[in-house]
């Protein structure tokens, strides 16, 4: 426990304990706590259950299902076929599994975990506060969308990718009537194929990346013959509806007084040319929710394929600090069926590290089958590559930090200017990454341009440090009575 | 080049100013900072500009300092977001109300005007405060800056004006030989001056030890946090005045409209790790405490939270001092989570002190010996 002591300047606190680095901590009734109940903490969950645990599921959503397999709103009634096309049958089998755990898990949703400290987690739930101790943290966050700045990506009627998808699935709403899908990603021509679906016509899917780089990639993202068919299959349907679809794009800016009225962007073809819109989806595939396992005292590395910091973890999502796993896209960006198998893996690794026996032809299995979706990962960072060059080029007064609008001019004023070395130091003198999402959204690119202005790598600025609380806290926040 | 008037370790607010004013008394200066200028605490403070409830012997050393703070954003050509918008601390009982009466009375011998309020006054004029608070004291020259911004421009300004500042320079060793310092920063060699000045915080006991006068200076970190952007309505910088840490609390609104707070409790910091942890408990209550102040804080959004090192001196006051054993090195460190607003006033005065040997500002209660001569045990004591 920590005691502040009134009236004294000592604050007393028992160090952390002494965990061993590797190997099994036999502990009888262990706490074991999961962050998130998408498809990695599901099945987490479920390979902790079978084992004769009882873990708490802390999960910030209503409901299970995280993002992808997202539930509706309980007075909805659409059938899981129509929510999630393809995918309801996988939709269906994680929401029964979860819900057939309902009784033998601890479930807290709308729970914030707002931060990690030691051996506690400290979560949130309706303006109250408190305190769990754990002795295993399975982090299973999750992803969002990666943002780059584009010119007027502050108007009205632009949206995150995500966002337009989860207006759609969530509150059956779409985000203009005919929206532009703007980013690169599988996400940009999912979210274009359910929106035409849906009776919506995009004015036009415009892909940053190059139409090669998706033809390079063909031979790694073959190894899911069934994914990447489908994959072209909402290419081909968005493109049979007449809707105009362009790869190798750069984008100069969304247009607009009020709201967005356009888009314009330079073509493969190096013509200049303009597309008429109410509103622009958003995106450049995803980013890691990393801040937890960062708060927790995990290492990271960086990711040179996708120019992100990853925690630092083994292939069963061990990570650098004992009792802490992660699983999923929070860990490192591997799309819906991979943050099952690894929310499978994660749980196993740390019974493992419990003492308690597993079946290791199981581990061996879902180890195989991680290398595998791992494979097709590559070929997704090569079909749909950030757009490291649009980030860094950005004009001086495009807004990169949405929160605290600041601009490209001002990261580089404090790159040049002020000569901040890495992205800490550009935080503190430009404020960037200090809004409400705590750079969450901005991060990426801020790296991008304060790397370009220094002249050093992207690695070299290194990464914004996490500080609590990981999302907006209520300052009408109290403490539990049993805390 | 190696050589100079002074040497000063440390690039806070204390060394940056210093290097800036020895600049002015046309020394020349090498400035070593271990990390990034202004990176430690005076990097993460609250940004109090405040002289009431500054102890008395404090007042002239404050007031000479506010006298810079006024022209500071033109001093060092950047806007450091100073704001005179007042400073003005609250009560909970009438002991306390006593006590800021007393201290009001005593403050105006040394120049300084605080204007006492009743509780009456206090709901007119400041409405959105709680109904707990009974009385309050009021400085109009009291305001906030910004600490992000104010000790890097102080940094950049000692540059300009011929001052070598040197970034991730570590000194690893210092002696003094002969009539000149000589101190060694990796990867630079030996540098030498014949004055040394140690402005290096929570740091700054290492090198007072290598002299001969080890002092039991503490390390801890500020609990400090931010909300989401407001409409701008709080004028001044609000604090609590009371017995208790954990009802010390404070805040300001930037004109952004975000508001800063801190206290509630301090938190372990290491020289060490270079690590200073927020404490969950402590933000909650921290928040606890904030809401009986202005009970609108409950509405409201904190979106992060941080801390830095500080470095404390068991008796509350700092080190400002020529060193008793070793003529030529001079200390200023020790500021115990109250050294931002002195700190351009401390710059000045230690520039005076090295450059004229003697300065018109009171720093008799700063010497160093008092320190060094306690003994342990009652180092000890007074740490509890």
């Amino acid at each position: 426990m920590t005691s502040v002591v009134n009236d004294s300047r000592v604050v007393s606190r028992t160090p952390a304990r002494d965990l061993p680095v590797s190997g099994a901590r036999v502990i009888s009734n262990p706490c074991v706590i999961i962050v998130g109940a998408g498809p990695a903490g599901t099945r987490a969950a479920e390979t902790l259950v079978a084992a004769g645990l009882r873990p708490i599921v802390i999960d910030e959503g209503q409901f299970s299902g995280g993002q992808i397999y997202r539930r509706q709103p309980t007075n909805f009634t659409r059938r899981h076929e129509a929510l999630y096309g393809a995918d309801a049958g996988k939709a269906r089998a994680l929401h029964d599994t979860f819900d057939a755990l309902r009784d033998r898990i601890d479930y807290r949703p709308q729970t914030l975990a707002w931060t990690v400290s030691e051996d506690r987690l400290h979560i949130v739930t309706n303006g109250i506060a408190s305190v769990l101790r754990f002795d295993v943290l399975i982090l299973a966050t999750g992803a969002t969308d990666r943002l780059a700045p584009v010119a007027g990506w502050t108007l009205p009627g632009c949206y995150s990718l995500g966002g337009a998808q989860i207006a759609l699935k969530a509150q059956a709403c779409s985000i203009g009537a005919r929206p532009v899908f703007l980013g690169t990603g599988p996400l940009l021509y999912l979210v274009a194929y359910q929106y035409l679906k849906a009776g919506v016509i995009p004015a036009a899917v415009l892909d940053t990346a190059p139409f090669t780089a998706q033809l390079k990639a063909l031979p790694d993202l073959a190894v899911r013959p069934g994914i990447l068919a489908r994959g072209l299959m909402f290419r081909m349907r968005v493109w049979a509806a007449g809707v105009l679809i362009e790869n190798g794009v750069v984008p100069i800016a969304i247009d607009g007084t009020e709201e967005v009225a356009g888009v314009r962007y330079r073509a493969a073809d190096g013509a200049e040319r303009r597309v008429a819109c109410d509103a622009v989806g958003m995106g450049f595939h995803l980013r890691s929710e990393t801040q937890l396992a960062d708060l927790a005292g995990c290492a990271f590395v960086f990711d040179v394929e996708t120019g992100q910091w990853r925690p630092e973890a083994d292939n069963d999502g061990r990570t650098t600090r004992a009792g802490v796993y992660v699983a999923g896209d929070g860990a490192r960006v591997l799309g819906a069926d991979a943050a099952e198998v690894a929310g499978n893996l994660s749980a196993l690794a740390a019974l493992a590290d419990l003492g308690i026996e597993v079946n290791m032809t199981e581990v061996a299995r879902l180890r195989k089958r991680m290398s595998q979706l791992n494979r097709f990962r590559r070929g997704l960072a090569t079909a749909f590559p950030w757009p490291a060059r649009l980030a860094a080029t950005s004009a001086d007064e495009v807004i990169v930090c949405r929160c605290e609008a600041i601009t490209a001019g001002d990261i580089r004023d404090a790159a040049i200017a002020k000569e901040a070395p890495e992205l800490n130091r550009a935080k503190a003198l430009s404020r960037i990454g200090m809004g409400r999402c705590q750079g969450r959204f901005c991060g990426s690119a801020a790296a991008e341009i304060l790397a370009e202005a220094r002249g050093v790598s992207l690695a070299d600025v290194g990464r914004l440090r996490g500080q609590p609380p990981i999302k907006p806290l209520s300052m009408g926040t109290i403490k539990s009575q049993d805390a | 080049m190696n050589a100079a008037d002074v040497i000063i370790v440390g690039g806070g607010i204390m060394g940056t100013s210093a290097a800036l004013f020895l600049r002015r008394h046309g020394k020349s200066v090498i400035l070593l900072e271990r990390g990034l200028i202004g990176q430690q605490a005076s990097g993460v403070n609250f940004g109090n500009v405040r002289r009431q409830g500054r102890y008395l012997h404090q007042l002239p050393l404050a007031n000479r300092s506010r006298a810079i703070w006024e022209h500071l954003s033109e001093m060092v050509g950047e806007d450091c977001e100073f704001v005179a918008s007042g400073h003005l601390r609250v009560c909970y009982t009438r002991e306390q109300a006593d006590r800021l009466e007393a201290y009001a009375r005593d403050a105006r011998d040394y120049g300084l005007d605080l204007e006492m309020i009743s509780t009456d006054a206090l709901r007119t004029r400041f409405p959105y405060l709680g109904r707990e608070i009974i009385a309050a004291s009021y400085d109009a020259t009291g305001g906030h800056a910004n600490p992000r911004l104010t000790t890097p421009a102080l940094g950049r300004a000692a540059k300009r004006a011929g001052a070598d500042v040197r970034e991730q320079s570590e000194v690893t060793a210092a002696a003094k030989v002969g009539d000149d310092f000589v101190v060694e920063v990796a990867s630079q060699g030996e540098l030498r001056a014949p004055v040394l000045l140690v402005t290096a915080g929570a740091w700054a006991g290492k090198f007072s030890a290598i002299f001969g006068e080890p002092v039991p200076l503490g390390a801890y970190g500020p609990q400090m946090t931010v909300t989401e952007p407001l409409p701008y309505r709080i004028g001044p910088t609000i604090g609590v005045a009371t017995q208790h840490l954990h009802e010390t609390v404070y805040f300001r609104q930037v004109k952004r409209g975000n508001i800063v707070s801190g206290g509630f409790a301090r938190g372990p910091a290491s020289i060490d790790t270079n690590r200073a942890t927020v404490l969950p408990e402590a933000i909650l209550g921290q928040m606890e405490q904030l809401r009986r102040v202005m009970p609108g804080f409950a509405r409201v959004n904190m979106i992060r939270s941080w801390s830095g090192i500080e470095g404390y001196l068991p008796d509350d006051v700092p080190i400002m001092a020529s060193s008793a054993t070793t003529p030529g090195l001079f200390y200023a460190f020790g500021f115990c989570g109250a050294g931002f607003q002195i700190g351009p006033g401390v710059g000045d005065v230690m520039a005076e002190l090295i450059a004229r040997g003697t300065t018109t500002t009171p720093i008799a209660p700063y010497g160093i010996s008092r320190l060094t001569t306690l003994t342990n045990a009652k180092a000890a004591e007074c740490m509890e």
